[in-house]
Order: structure tokens, then C-alpha cells, then sequence
């Protein structure tokens, strides 16, 4: 094929199970430095695309988040170099009111959306759905690559609002109007939100092909015997994922589109009842809603929560199976309450909103709903346990990350309950305790996921291993300071402390914890150092790790690792395997696992 | 660059180089050994940290919570009726929670160290088991059904209408400032429009001069007086952007929302004046903290409430001048009130001048 045709999308792989034994031997065309590495449709390569672009914008957000915590640990010293690196946003070495709202905004969409959604389940989605349902790649590979460049055009659109002269939006990640919506009420909202709008309208675009993508290839492209329920829970957490995205994602950008209107055509969707100071004048606007946004927005924000945390859940569900040399317990009992969570995503977005004078009545009927997650949570952490008990547990790096990300979610999953409680809700609500809360339960348990599945795959990825010294370090240090930066958090939002402030010495309520804020952000200065070392294994061990050489390094049942140590554009060489069995027979009949590829003994016991 | 960044950066770049040549080093040394004895070691060292971190985490929290629960406001009682609600609340769900817990983490980390590899032990293969998972869906729900009707019934109770004899105080929230308003004698707070803001002629709210309601009321951004032991309505505007009444010490909470009108409810129980001796503080006040983003000065966005006795209040009531008359005073007094200096006008018509207090003037 020429790379002609590659380039203008013609799928190069045919992706049916009958049609492709022969021309798979071998690389059958030629492949340029572009069709190879940039527009690339092999889905592996696209997940390393979106692998490397999300580690790139971890290590941006990441550095946002040292900045400010350098303002909240010193509120009174100055940094003369912070104003060589940020100029005018950081005069006499001291972080402007304009550029800590900035900071705290773009860290919050750069780690929500370009990390955590686009780093994170397109990563795995890409590498893993066609790798472990026996196919030879998505079933549009064109729309596959579409998805990482729009991901890329929004990345490139998200930065360049970083460089405008009124500076990139600074109105809360959440981006409620009126304040992202009146440039004079901040200047934030002038150019910068409009980057912004444009920037995730490209992001739901590449999200949108992206899972639309992976839902077909999962549900019609599995290889023959990959029935649903001999499924590895990866896939199973990757298609409610895909799922959520699809139905929710479209109402994000329809609020987006309203919000796009009344900033620039006049209309009165969330505007109403506003007199600016900044400008001495009363806007026109009569009868729009505020909180209708609101609701538009947490129909996503609230999905968005699992998006991030099922595919972290599916792949430790994995990793623990794996490493403790035993089935994960319950196969049935974790598909549906993967099931149960993404269905009540859509019904408990409101829990965001019990203080913006929602009607109590709808209040009482969110909690019940919200609280409801809970119980498959709680099904799950209770079946990984189960899964540890009795196993024969390796401590690989991937390992350590599925454990300790069932320690996180325990921790914040339980804070949950206490904000999903409408009661508690009003003192809570936007104190720390709620920053405490999401961090450890959807920012590090999503990232404890991503670093799991990192090291676990990343020898099928690369034919390399990650330096384990290294990767030790950083789950150690990365543990124990994630707990030592969001544990104490919870502290200052029972005293009441609310979250978005630059500087509480104005406050006498809120002021006795400058001890405590020094504190987190020298850890947090540390951790995010480890972060870096982490960043440079992994660079370095693409080029210069150990080499793998044996397919199976982890003793795994799943199909990934009955493809050559370096697989082409289709996966496999010859034929897709057949698939005979579920994902999860390990130690069973004193074997210590049996691949899904291999047929089944009438007399081996049942599962 | 000064200096200390300049060594915090070298010191740092030293750290990582010795962390990368030992790194390398033990991927020689596993080769050397093997990798099976290399893997049994550090899967034994990695399984004590793992205990170990459980240890160290749980003598983590105790001097956490030694260090810090003092500087909540939870060993305070609180100064609501309804916060006392929420902390009740808040003691039950946190019993609950902790159990869950302290078991959950142990048993996680025990069972790490405890069945960390081996090369005698045998996994056990155990697929399911439908007794257990029927035991741990049902305990939760349980346990779940207790939280949600306590929270309900409070969550009820707080959100309840406001009892007819409540005080009512109106609160309206601004980049970057807070402005109350009383309804005077009538008891009845005036129309406001907002396109009728003003503030160079004093009028922020917007209030309608042609309603007789409104001029009788009371409008200061001084603080929100309220009364120990009367329940107080609050109804809650925004003139710009959603700004939130965050009141901690109360534990309650509002959102301010341009175009819609919210309330919330209280009964004060103590004065501010018995504050300061509960918390042992003399500066105490009971501060108001815009709790949802409004800006670049949302963190300084500071109100304060005096909660007072019943004297005290018809004593700070009896010296509050109705804004309309404080206005027209003003402008009244020298002829040449105009617009541009009208707000110089308005600091001397603060001080009441008691001549001045009948003369009114029309508005265009």
C-alpha cells in the first residue's frame, strides 16, 4: 500500500478475522518517519501518542499546582526568580491575584481533561481494547488517529491561552457563568475563555471519536470465543467508560455553546439580573439561569469523576488478579458494579449543587442516589481485598501502584459519603475538605491507576522494562506524600476554610494553619521532584531500559502477551488467537495460570 | 536566579543523579545475582514497608489529629441551631466511616504483607463466593439507610421554612464586598430593580425611590446585625457573579445567584461577644466567607456578623438612618451635588446632621 493512501486514511489493516492471514507475516508497506510516528492509525502508537502528550501536560499541571502551593506556603516571602520565569504575573516575585486564579484554573482542566480523561483512558483504551479482545486494531483506525490530533489541536489551543496578554481564563475549572462569561468581571474571561470554550469544544470532538471508537471495536470486533463475560474488567471498565463519555460529553459542549452565545451574541441563556462594578453599568440581560449551566456542566463533571476512576478500576482489577496469582474475586460481582456505578453517574450530578438553592426535595432525592455509589464501591474494595487474601503476592511496581490505589480510593471514597450527604454538604461544600476528597479519590487514585498500568504494560509498549529502583522510589515517596499532603487537608475544611483562596492571613477564622500550609508544599515540592524522576525513567528506559525477552513477562492470561515482543500494525503475525476461557484462571488445578488461548481440559474444575 | 534556587536546584539535581547511579547499579547487581533471588529480595522489602506504612500511617493520624482537630471547629459547640444539627451529623458519619475505615486499610496492607510472595505457598484459587458478596452489599446499604435518613431529617429541618416570627435580614454579594439591608419600620423590604444601581448616587441595591416600602430601609456594608436566640431569615442576591454566604461558624451555606433568590435560616445561640470567651479568642468575630469564585478578589471577600442581645440590637437599630434619607441628606445640603462629587457627598451625610434628616428631594 502507499503511503499515499495511508495518509489520506485508507485503513491499511483489514480487520476482519477471516481475510488477513498472509499479508501480516510481514510489514507489507513501507512506512515513512510520518505515517510511522505522527499520523500513525496503529492504535498502539496512537496510545503512546496520547501517553506522551499526557505526560507532558501532567508535568505542566503539575508545575502550576508547585506555584501556587509556593503562594499558599508563603504567603509573605517574595521569589524573585518566579518573576525571570513568569514576568509581569509574578511582579517582585510574588504570584498575582490574576495569575493564582489562573494557575488553580488551568491546573484543575489540565489534569481533569488533558490528563486524566485524554492521557489516561486514551492511553489504555487505544493500547489495550484491541490488544486484549484479539482484534488488529480499532475499527476505524482513520477516526482513531482524528481523536489524538483534535486531542493535540486542543492541547496546542489550551497552551497558546496561557500567552495572551489578558491571560488564560481564571474563573474555577468549573467555569460558571456569569464570571466566565463577562470579560469585565475578570479579566480571565476576556480572549482566554474564549481559547479555553475552543479548546475543550476540540477536546469533546477528539473524546467523541475516540469512544465511539472504542464501543464498536469492543462490541463487535472480539476475536472468536471472547464471549462478554471472558472479558479481562479492563475492557468491561474502558466500555462504560467510552460509554459515559459518548452520552455526556455532548452536553457539556451544548453548555459550552450557550455560554459562547451570551459572551459574544447576546443572548440570555445564564446571564440575568447583573450590574458590573468594574464598569459602572447594568447589563441588558433579563431571565437567564446561572445554575442551568451548572446543571449542563455536572451532567458531565459528575460522569467525568468515573471516566476517570473505571478505567484506573478496570486495570487494577487486572493487575491485582494478576500479581496475586490468583482469579479476581467475584468476575460477576465487578462487571456489575462497574455497571451500577456508570448508570447512577448520570443521576447524582446535583450532589455538586445542594447550596446553589436547589429545591431540597430534588436535594433529598440526589443524596439518596449518590450515596447509593457507595454500595458497588464498596463491593469492589471488598472483592480486591478478597482478591489479595490467600494470593501469592509479587510486588511489582504495577503492583504496588493497584494497592495503593485501593488504599486511596477507600480513603477518598468514605469522604464521599460524608459530601454526598446533603446535611454535611453545607459546611463542606467548597472548603478543603472537598479539595482533600477529589484529590485522593479521582486525582492520585486516577493517577495510582495510570502509573499501575504504565508499569505493567509498559514492556508490551516498548519491549523494555522501567528501572525498578527508581520505580519503588517513586511509589514510596508518591504514597506517603500523597497522604501527607491531602490527609491534614481534610483538617482545614472542618475548620471551615474555604478552597480558591490565595491568602488567608485577612481571616481570623481561617488563619491558624500557615504551619500546615508550609508543610504541604514542601511535600508537595517533593513529590512532584519524584514525579520528574519518574518522567526521566520513563524516557529513559524506552531507549535504554532492560530488554524484554520473553513474551509473557508477568505470567499473564490475556491475550496482549501472545503478541510478539515487538508487534506490528496488526498485532499478530499469523491469525488472531481463538479464545477458550475467561481472563482469570491463575493457580488453578496447580497450574499457576493458563492463557485464555488455551483450550479447555473436560476435566479441570470449573470456575 | 538567587542564590538558594540556584542550590536548591544543584542539591536536587545531585539527589536524582545518586538515585539514577544506584538505580542502575541494582539492575546490575539483580543480573549478577539473578533475577529470581533479586525479585525474592525486594518483594520482602517491599512487603515489610507495606506493614510498615500501615503502622506508620496509623501513628500518622494520631499525631495529626493531636496536632490539628483543635484548630477545627468541631471541639467548639456550634453557634447555630441548625450547625448543631450538622455536627451531630458529622460525629455519626464519621463513627461510620471510620470503622470502615480502620478496617478496610488493615486489612488491606495486612493482607499484603501477610501473603506476599513465597515460593512454598500456593495461591488459592477462589473465583466467588455469593454468601460474602451478599454480606458486603447488604452491610453497606444498611449502613447507608442509617445515613441517609439522619441526613434527610436534618437536611429537612435545615432547609424547612423559616419560622413566621424570623427576623429578616437581606444580604446581597458584590465583586468584592457584601451589603445588607433591613426593611424598617414597615417590616417590609422596598422593590429593587437592578438596572436602577446607582453607585454614585449611593443607591447599590437598586432600590425603587417610588415604592414607599423602600425608603424606610436600612442599607449598610458595615455588618450583618442579628439578634442570640431570634431566628434570622436571610434572603441571599447577587448583583454580578455567584458569590456564596459562607457562614463556618454557623455551619451554614448559601449561594448568592444573579437573578434568583435564595434564603437559608438560623437561630443564633450565642453573642459575638460570648465567642470570643468560648474560643478563647478576643479578636473572634464571626466572619462571612464567599465560599464559591467570584474573581481575582474572591479570597479577600470578607463580611462580618454581630450577633448581639436584644438591647443591643434595638440600640444599633435606633442609630441606622434609612438610605434614602441618607442620600437625599447629602445631596441636599450643598447645591452643587453632582455627579461627580455626589460620593464625597454621601462620606459627610454618614454623620448625621440633625437638621438635614427631613429634607428630601425628588428624584428625576
Amino acid at each position: 500500500m502507499s503511503n499515499e493512501a495511508a495518509m489520506h486514511g485508507h485503513p491499511e489493516v483489514v480487520t476482519t478475522h477471516e481475510a488477513h492471514h498472509d499479508e501480516h507475516h510481514v510489514h507489507h508497506h513501507k512506512e515513512t518517519f510520518i505515517t510511522k510516528y505522527v499520523f500513525s492509525q496503529d492504535h498502539k502508537m496512537i496510545a503512546r501518542q496520547f501517553l506522551i502528550s499526557g505526560m507532558v501536560w501532567a508535568v505542566i499541571g503539575g508545575l502550576m499546582s508547585v506555584l501556587f502551593r509556593l503562594q499558599l506556603g508563603y504567603p509573605d516571602e517574595s521569589f524573585p526568580w518566579l518573576e525571570d520565569i513568569l514576568g509581569r504575573w509574578a511582579q517582585g516575585g510574588k504570584i498575582s491575584p490574576e495569575n493564582y486564579y489562573a494557575l488553580v484554573t488551568m491546573h484543575g482542566t489540565v489534569l481533569v481533561f488533558f490528563v486524566l480523561t485524554g492521557g489516561l483512558s486514551g492511553t489504555f483504551a487505544n493500547f489495550l481494547i484491541p490488544l486484549q479482545i484479539g482484534a488488529r486494531d480499532m475499527a476505524s483506525p482513520f477516526l482513531n488517529m482524528l481523536s489524538y490530533w483534535f486531542f493535540f489541536i486542543a492541547s496546542v489551543v489550551m497552551i497558546s491561552s496561557l500567552f495572551v496578554q489578558t491571560g488564560p481564563f481564571s474563573g474555577g475549572w468549573t467555569a460558571y457563568p456569569p464570571l466566565s462569561a463577562l470579560g469585565d468581571a475578570s479579566p480571565g474571561s476576556k480572549v482566554g475563555m474564549d481559547l479555553w470554550i475552543t479548546s475543550m469544544a476540540l477536546f469533546v470532538v477528539s473524546s467523541l471519536l475516540g469512544g465511539l471508537n472504542y464501543i464498536t471495536t469492543i462490541l463487535n470486533m472480539r476475536t472468536k470465543g471472547m464471549s462478554m463475560t471472558r472479558l479481562p474488567l479492563t475492557i468491561w471498565a474502558l466500555l462504560f467508560t467510552a460509554i459515559l463519555g459518548v452520552l455526556s460529553f455532548p452536553v457539556l459542549l451544548s453548555g459550552f455553546i450557550l455560554l459562547l452565545f451570551d459572551r459574544h451574541a447576546g443572548t440570555s441563556f445564564f446571564l440575568s439580573d447583573i450590574f458590573l462594578a468594574s464598569t459602572q453599568q447594568a447589563l441588558p440581560n433579563e431571565g437567564g439561569s446561572a445554575i442551568l449551566f451548572q446543571h449542563l456542566f455536572w451532567f458531565l463533571g459528575h460522569p467525568e469523576v468515573y471516566i476517570i476512576i473505571l478505567p484506573a478500576m478496570g486495570m487494577v482489577s487486572e493487575i491485582l488478579s494478576i500479581n496475586s496469582r490468583k482469579p479476581i474475586f467475584g468476575y460477576m460481582a465487578m462487571v456489575g458494579s462497574l455497571f451500577a456505578i456508570a448508570m447512577l453517574a448520570f443521576l447524582v450530578w446535583a450532589h455538586h449543587m445542594f447550596v446553589t438553592g436547589l429545591n431540597p426535595f430534588l436535594g433529598s432525592v440526589f443524596v439518596l442516589l449518590t450515596l447509593l455509589i457507595a454500595i458497588p464501591s464498596a463491593i469492589k474494595v471488598f472483592n480486591w481485598l478478597t482478591t489479595l487474601w490467600k494470593g501469592n503476592i509479587r510486588f511489582t511496581p504495577a503492583m504496588m501502584f493497584a494497592i495503593g490505589f485501593v488504599s486511596l480510593f477507600i480513603s477518598g471514597g468514605l469522604t464521599g459519603i460524608f459530601l454526598g450527604n446533603s446535611t454535611l454538604d453545607i459546611h463542606l461544600h467548597d472548603t478543603y475538605f472537598i479539595v482533600a476528597h477529589f484529590h485522593i479519590v479521582m486525582g492520585v487514585a486516577g493517577f495510582f491507576g495510570m502509573f499501575a498500568g504504565i508499569y505493567h504494560w509498559f514492556p508490551k509498549m516498548y519491549g523494555r522494562y522501567l528501572n525498578n529502583t527508581m520505580a519503588y522510589i517513586h511509589f514510596w515517596v508518591t504514597m506517603v506524600g500523597a497522604y501527607l499532603i491531602f490527609w491534614p487537608m481534610h483538617y482545614q475544611g472542618l475548620a471551615g476554610m474555604p478552597r480558591r483562596y490565595l491568602d488567608y492571613s485577612n481571616w481570623e477564622s481561617f488563619n491558624q494553619f500557615n504551619d500546615l500550609n508550609k508543610f504541604i508544599s514542601t511535600v508537595a515540592m517533593i513529590v512532584f521532584a519524584v514525579q520528574l524522576m519518574f518522567v526521566f525513567n520513563f524516557f529513559y528506559s524506552i531507549f535504554k531500559g532492560r530488554k524484554m525477552n520473553t513474551q509473557n513477562p508477568w505470567g499473564a492470561t490475556t491475550l496482549e502477551w501472545t503478541t510478539p515482543i515487538h508487534a506490528g500494525h496488526g498485532n499478530w503475525p499469523g491469525e488472531i488467537p481463538e479464545v477458550h476461557r475467561w481472563a482469570y484462571d491463575y493457580s488453578k488445578d496447580g497450574r499457576e495460570f493458563i492463557q485464555q488461548t488455551e483450550s479447555v481440559n473436560p476435566n479441570e474444575s470449573k470456575h | 536566579m538567587s542564590t538558594t534556587a540556584i542550590l536548591l536546584l544543584s542539591i536536587l539535581a545531585l539527589g536524582f543523579l545518586i538515585t539514577f547511579q544506584i538505580a542502575k547499579a541494582s539492575e546490575y547487581v539483580s543480573i549478577l545475582n539473578g533475577e529470581k533471588k533479586s525479585f525474592e529480595q525486594s518483594n520482602k522489602v517491599n512487603a515489610f514497608l507495606m506493614v510498615a506504612f500501615l503502622v506508620l500511617s496509623l501513628i500518622g493520624i494520631w499525631v495529626c489529629h493531636k496536632a490539628y482537630y483543635g484548630r477545627t471547629l468541631l471541639p467548639f459547640p456550634s453557634a447555630s441551631d441548625h450547625g448543631e444539627k450538622i455536627d451531630t451529623m458529622m460525629f455519626i458519619t464519621i463513627a461510620v466511616c471510620g470503622v470502615v475505615f480502620f478496617i478496610t486499610q488493615i486489612l488491606l496492607f495486612w493482607f499484603s504483607f501477610r501473603y506476599q510472595y513465597s515460593e512454598k505457598r500456593k495461591a488459592y484459587f477462589y473465583p466467588h463466593n455469593t454468601n460474602w458478596e451478599i454480606l458486603w452489599t447488604t452491610v453497606p446499604a444498611i449502613a447507608l439507610c442509617v445515613l441517609v435518613g439522619f441526613g434527610l431529617y436534618y437536611w429537612y429541618k435545615i432547609t424547612g421554612d423559616a419560622p413566621a416570627n424570623a427576623m429578616q435580614v437581606e444580604i446581597t454579594g458584590k465583586q468584592f464586598a457584601w451589603v445588607y439591608r433591613y426593611p424598617g419600620k414597615d417590616n417590609v423590604f422596598g422593590k429593587k430593580y437592578f438596572k436602577e444601581i446607582n453607585e454614585a448616587e449611593g443607591n447599590e441595591l437598586g432600590l425603587i425611590w417610588d415604592d414607599k416600602a423602600a425608603q424606610d430601609d436600612i442599607v449598610t456594608t458595615s455588618a450583618m446585625y442579628i439578634v442570640k436566640d431570634v431566628p434570622v431569615k436571610i434572603n441571599i442576591f447577587s448583583r454580578d457573579v455567584i458569590h456564596d454566604v459562607g457562614l463556618p461558624h454557623f455551619r451554614m451555606k448559601m449561594d448568592a445567584v444573579p437573578g434568583t433568590p435564595t434564603t437559608m435560616y438560623f437561630t443564633p445561640k450565642f453573642t459575638t461577644e460570648e465567642m470570643k470567651k468560648i474560643t478563647d479568642n478576643p479578636e473572634f468575630e464571626y466572619e462571612i466567607a464567599c465560599d464559591q469564585m467570584c474573581g481575582n478578589s474572591h479570597y479577600s471577600m470578607k463580611g462580618i456578623v454581630k450577633v448581639v442581645t436584644k438591647e443591643e440590637f434595638t440600640l444599633w437599630r435606633a442609630g441606622q438612618k434609612p438610605k434614602y434619607v441618607e442620600i437625599n441628606s447629602a445631596t441636599a445640603k450643598p447645591a452643587s451635588g453632582g455627579m461627580a462629587d455626589s460620593t464625597g457627598n454621601l462620606k459627610q451625610g454618614l454623620s448625621p446632621t440633625p437638621d438635614s434628616t427631613n429634607k428630601v428631594i425628588t428624584r428625576r
